[in-house]
């Protein structure tokens, strides 16, 4: 009597593990960030091998050793008053060799389609084929992208073809990063003296979301990018516009008062520029070209400030309020800190004229 | 201070399971530690080797006959330890102090040359911060120095015991624990001047 | 017997109970101190887990600032790697080794008293980086350069963090070597290293992993030093230095360093279910070998930290293999476990409770632990909170969850109370589902892609829902540790009357009293299997216990005073030396963190030499007071 009630007492623990074990089944998935939605032949692979074999060789082992645990538990049981002293079995050869063996076929079964993967995934697709390539440059706290192939530079968005090869080459300026798109790639390393490959092919064409993924400092989440996969002529396009200079402001506007700000007195030409051309040969990848993002057709960005929606409306909190947006940020330090030290905050005009000149390099 | 002559002159014999004193015990096994302290510092120089952007190089400096001769001497120091450890088990307390004070010496010489070659490279332009060349070395080189140095200090208060009376014959133990310390760092030495010195670059 | 006691403990003790305390050599007060200290570090670095939690709740909070996130992230982290799991695990190295091998102290009873206080001092040196206003805000892991250079971490954060390790580490070198030598050299005569308690092995394990791993951290901690004080350029791209050097030296040692936290748990978990299972640890010479192996691979595996460095696919694909390797030792172990209790006759009490759930946790962390082994799965899951949840599984559910059970196994020879049952089963209950609640949808986090050390995320990634849960569970998981401190209380309320052997233990803590008086055994027992007292309690054979009060208490081999037993007994003397060498030690430390600083700067090297002085006196002071003290011959003899 006693020994039924104790079982039925456990068997609650059952529909509870069913819940917590089924649970990962239907709540990951459909963000923008899901690694199990891949996007790339990368992430795709590399869901592929999640799934089967190691997802389905893991819920085998949970299967095993909560079966056993919860027998144990049940069966084994001391019941009161039961002063009875148990087998004293000290072990068995023939069973250990047994279930040493059996992890170790787990993991090969494992390792195999691993290590297959491992080669095949950084492997360069070579100068022959027609991969995209570009440099991938971390700073504390956003991404350059430089196309040497084509002379331009870009920050905030990196910009690829459907279905076309991409090779990144990663480093950083300053501390390590790492260059995180999840639904196209896995990370790969930025480190300052090294330069790291990344090869994947983009098969959807979209805005995908991608992060920083190794601490770099007070603002390490707020180091996001974005990949903009187009189809070739998009992307002809997009290169072909970024080969040209921006267009100049009308005289008399808004934007035009901007311009002057911007290259004068407001001091942001110091650190950014807005010319998207910039020469390979005199700046390789190990070179700095400015301190800031380089601005070139900025109104076409998806985040602003490497975390924020791209609006006039956050741009102008960016410019007038940088130390609350991003503390610690270059701009917050180096630029907003020393000026409203001096006195020499923008006013709200001179705010609005550089949104409005910033808005119309289309 | 009496009674702790008393207790200290008369130290109580261990029961240990292997025989091995636990002084003897804990200083191989501190050793061992030691080895991967000096293995980490080693490879580090190596992992850095030949990755000097600015002068001064290695060829420049380094002065194979010079530090031949420091290398020596500091050898020579494991060969009058080792007398002063035998004086000792014989009780020659005079030989003991002897062997001891000529190993303090000849540590305090290796300790002066490697001052001497350390303020000449320097002033040929080799410092911590010249080139990844002069981080590894100092820091590698001076790691060494610094065991040396405790070893020197470890053996002069034990010089000073004796010289008071209070390192006797029945502290051979110890004592001996404090030669092997000291033929470790001997040994570091001329592993570290293989490497670093003679090494071609 | 208890005249003897007493006359005993009068002749080192008669001195009041603080100095008592702050000079005790005795290895089972330093476990008490090592117990609280490690217990209230859990309670503090659990607050700054639960601070993160709130900030971490919902979508774009502003309740922790940028800086001071990656403050309360680290110090989290390195405290309860330094100053909760290892001095945690010290606790129970002091409290039950020594008991367990026979031994009436540590080989080394003033050294064990040294690595005491060097990580009081040297844990409260870095958290009171809090009281400056710069805690270190680089990561537990320190990853250079943004560590060791001023320019990426300005003010003195890094410097506590790094000389405050630098002290936690000559502590655990110095605890390491004295329970090496413990355990080497003063088992009782007949216990082999076969018939050693499993425990015991795997705490002579981490002694060794210890002393091979720690050197690397030294080096590269000095590294970190010489560049941020000296301008070197070890780090220094610029110059040729390498950030990855760092990373090798920190994993070469990291590696390890989980073992050295997991291997004694691991033992505990080995003592606890023979005990409550009234049957022999099921192979116990191959759990000892998997726990040999594992340690032997741990030096094999740290790049599997670094998948994502870009090492090239050669090194990923040999430290993968190497990694998934360890799987199979740990494997073993589980199923030698769950055979142990199979068949056996288990009494679920508290200790039980948190064996047994260990065991299971164990599985739960070893599987993801085998998919980040699978380079290609780690290229998304490195560094997310996929990771996060791994190691808390291993960390909270192994580690914690197995030392809590010890809390309550071996809580009668810390106090000679047994806590109350009914408060056990609640902490257990609690504390098991509130891990699970939180731990549990780290995985869809990280599978999601949320990024660790993130000090917040925007509404779009979707994260949100399973972070509240999350930080529900971590406020239950922090609320329950409170039942243990009212049991505690509760318990210490009451006479101590434990019983010698409340468990109907296995092993030789269990043939003295509780807690054992101060020279631990007055007769020194003999040795005649794995499980000395069950053998002698129960033989060989399988008999059927009737009387239960046929069990002897207080000495094995009553029969046979004198063996093994030198003439009196030693009991060693306190001293003040080792917190004075501490303390000028700690001393070193805080003036060259002091001399990194531009309103303390001239200070730095002066209190350097101070502390250098100190240190270089307090060991000549230590060298020349006798270790022990000659008392009374013990005449004390076994009464029934």
């Amino acid at each position: 009597m006693q020994g039924t009630s104790v079982r039925w007492r456990l068997a609650w623990i059952f529909p509870l593990g069913g819940l917590l074990f089924t649970s990962g089944c239907g709540v990951i998935g459909g963000k923008i960030a899901s690694t199990s939605d891949p996007a790339g032949d990368q992430a795709r692979h590399i869901w592929n091998l999640f799934v089967v074999p190691v997802w389905w060789l893991t819920v085998a082992v949970f299967l095993l050793v909560t079966v056993w645990m919860l027998l144990n538990i049940i069966r084994f049981r001391r019941k009161p008053g039961d002063t009875r002293i148990p087998p004293q079995v000290h072990g068995n050869t023939r069973l250990e060799i047994a279930w040493t063996l059996i992890p170790a076929i787990i993991l090969a079964l494992i390792a195999i389609p691993s290590t297959r993967l491992i080669f095949e995934l950084n492997r360069d697709p070579g100068q022959e084929s027609n991969a995209l390539r570009v440099e991938v440059i971390g700073h504390q706290w956003w991404w350059e992208f430089r196309y040497p192939e084509y002379g331009i530079v870009t920050a905030g968005d990196l910009h690829v073809v459907v279905d076309r090869p991409v090779v990144l080459t990663i480093t950083s300026q300053d501390v390590i990063h790492s260059f995180w798109p999840p639904r196209l790639a896995g990370k790969v390393d930025a480190i300052p003296g090294r330069h790291n490959t990344m090869v994947f092919t983009p098969e959807e064409t979209g805005v995908f979301y991608g992060q920083c993924a190794e601490l770099c400092g007070a603002q390490h989440a707020h180091m996001q990018f974005r990949v903009v996969v187009e189809t070739q002529e998009d992307f002809d396009a997009w290169v072909a516009k970024h080969q040209r200079p921006v267009p100049q402001p009308a005289a008399g506007t808004l934007a035009a008062q901007g311009k002057e700000l911007f290259e004068g007195s407001a001091g942001c030409a110091g650190c950014h520029s807005v010319d998207p051309r910039y020469d390979p040969t005199t700046t390789p990848i190990n070179k700095t070209l400015m301190i800031g993002p380089n601005l070139a057709y900025f109104p076409e960005r998806h985040t602003l400030a490497a975390f924020l929606p791209n609006t006039p409306e956050n741009l102008h909190q960016w410019i007038a309020n940088t130390e609350q947006v991003k503390p610690y940020s270059t701009m917050a330090e180096k630029w907003w800190k020393i000026r409203a030290q001096q006195n020499m905050l923008l006013t709200d005009d001179q705010v609005n004229a550089i949104v409005a000149y910033l808005e119309s390099l289309r | 201070m009496s009674q702790a002559h008393a207790a200290a002159s008369h130290p109580v014999e261990e029961h240990t399971t292997t025989g091995i004193s636990h002084n003897r015990l804990m200083m191989w096994t501190f050793l061992a530690s030691d080895c991967m302290f000096f293995g980490s510092l080693i490879w580090v120089y190596f992992a850095y080797r030949g990755r000097y952007f600015e002068p001064p190089y290695p060829r420049d400096l380094l002065d194979i006959p010079y530090t031949s001769v420091s290398a020596a001497v500091l050898l020579l120091s494991s060969f009058s330890i080792v007398m002063a450890l035998t004086a000792l088990e014989r009780a020659d307390m005079k030989g003991f102090r002897g062997w001891l004070l000529g190993t303090i010496l000849l540590g305090a010489l290796f300790l002066g040359g490697q001052y001497y070659e350390f303020t000449t490279f320097y002033h040929e332009g080799l410092t911590l911060t010249s080139n990844l060349f002069g981080t590894t070395f100092f820091v590698l080189t001076g790691f060494h120095g610094t065991h040396v140095f405790i070893g020197i200090v470890w053996l002069l208060v034990q010089w000073l015991l004796s010289y008071f009376g209070k390192l006797t014959p029945a502290h051979v133990e110890r004592f001996f624990v404090t030669t092997l310390y000291w033929h470790f760092v001997d040994i570091v030495w001329i592993i570290i001047f293989m490497l670093v010195y003679l090494m071609p670059y | 017997m208890a005249e003897a006691a007493l006359r005993l403990e009068q002749a080192g003790y008669r001195r009041s109970a603080l100095v008592e305390w702050l000079t005790t050599v005795d290895h089972k007060k330093i476990g008490i101190l090592y117990y609280w200290t490690s217990i209230v570090y859990l309670l503090l670095a659990g607050f700054l887990a639960l601070l993160m939690r709130i900030q971490l709740a919902q979508p774009d909070m502003n309740f922790l600032g940028p800086k001071t996130y990656n403050e309360v992230m680290t110090m989290h982290g390195t405290m309860m790697i330094f100053a909760v799991a290892m001095p945690l695990n010290a606790a129970f190295f002091n409290i039950a080794v020594p008991l367990m091998i026979g031994a009436r102290d540590v080989a080394f009873p003033r050294l064990n008293a040294f690595s005491y206080w060097s990580f009081l001092f040297g844990s409260l040196l870095m958290w009171s980086s809090f009281l400056f206003g710069h805690a270190p805000d680089a990561g537990w892991f320190g990853y250079a350069n943004l560590s060791s250079s001023r320019l990426y971490s300005a003010g003195p954060g890094l410097d506590f963090w790094d000389l405050g390790l630098q002290v936690l580490g000559i502590s655990s070198i110095a605890g390491a070597l004295n329970f090496f030598v413990t355990i080497v050299n003063m088992r009782a005569p007949g216990m082999s290293l076969m018939r050693m308690p499993v425990y015991v092995w795997m705490v002579l394990v981490t002694a060794v992993l210890i002393l091979l791993a720690f050197p690397s951290l030294t080096v590269g901690l000095f590294m970190i030093m010489f560049d941020r004080y000296f301008d070197t350029n070890f780090f220094n791209p610029l110059h040729g230095g390498d950030p990855v050097i760092w990373q090798h030296l920190f994993w070469i040692f990291g590696h390890p360093e989980v073992y050295i936290l997991v291997l004694p748990p691991m033992g505990i978990i080995s003592e606890i279910l023979p005990t409550f299972s009234r049957k022999p640890l099921f192979g116990a010479p191959f759990v000892i070998f998997a726990g040999i192996a594992i340690a032997f691979l741990s030096f094999f595996v740290w790049a599997h930290h670094m998948f994502t460095v870009g090492l090239g696919p050669v090194p990923n694909a040999l430290f993968a293999a190497s990694t998934m390797m360890i799987g199979i030792p740990t494997g073993v172990k589980v199923f030698n476990w769950l055979a142990t209790m199979w068949g056996g006759s288990i009494d679920f009490k508290a200790p039980m409770k948190f064996a047994s759930a260990a065991v299971w946790l164990l599985m739960m962390g070893g599987v993801t632990g085998v998919m980040h082994a699978t380079v290609p799965l780690d290229y998304q899951q490195q560094d997310s909170y996929f990771i996060v949840a791994h190691f808390h599984y291993i960390i909270f559910g192994v580690i914690v969850m197995a030392l809590l059970g010890a809390t309550y196994y071996w809580f009668p020879k810390m106090y000679g109370r047994l806590l109350d049952e009914r408060l056990g089963t609640v902490h257990f209950w609690l504390t098991f589902l509130a891990m699970n609640l939180t731990f549990f949808p780290m995985h869809f986090v990280g599978l999601d892609g949320m990024p660790r050390r993130y000090f917040t995320y925007s509404a779009e990634t979707g994260w949100g829902t399973w972070n509240l849960v999350i930080t529900i569970g971590a406020f239950i998981l922090g609320l329950s540790q409170l039942v243990l401190l009212v049991n505690v209380v509760k318990t210490m309320r009451q006479p101590a009357n434990a019983p010698a052997d409340p468990w109907d233990g296995r092993t030789l803590e269990w043939t003295i009293p509780s807690p054992p008086p101060a020279y631990n055994f007055a007769v020194i027992p003999t040795v005649r299997g794995r499980d000395a007292y069950w053998i002698e309690k129960y033989g060989d054979g399988h008999h059927t216990v009737t009387d239960t009060t046929q069990r002897r208490h207080v000495s094995v081999n009553r029969d046979n005073p004198g063996h093994g037993l030198p003439a009196g007994v030693h009991l060693p003397k306190p001293s003040w030396w080792p917190m004075i060498v501490s303390a000028g030690l700690t001393a070193m430390a805080a003036g060259m963190i002091m001399h990194g600083t531009e309103t303390l700067g001239p200070l730095g090297f002066p209190v350097v030499g101070i502390g250098a002085f100190v240190v270089f006196f307090g060991l000549l002071g230590w060298h020349f007071e006798p270790a022990i003290e000659h008392a009374e011959h013990e005449q004390a003899h076994v009464h029934h």
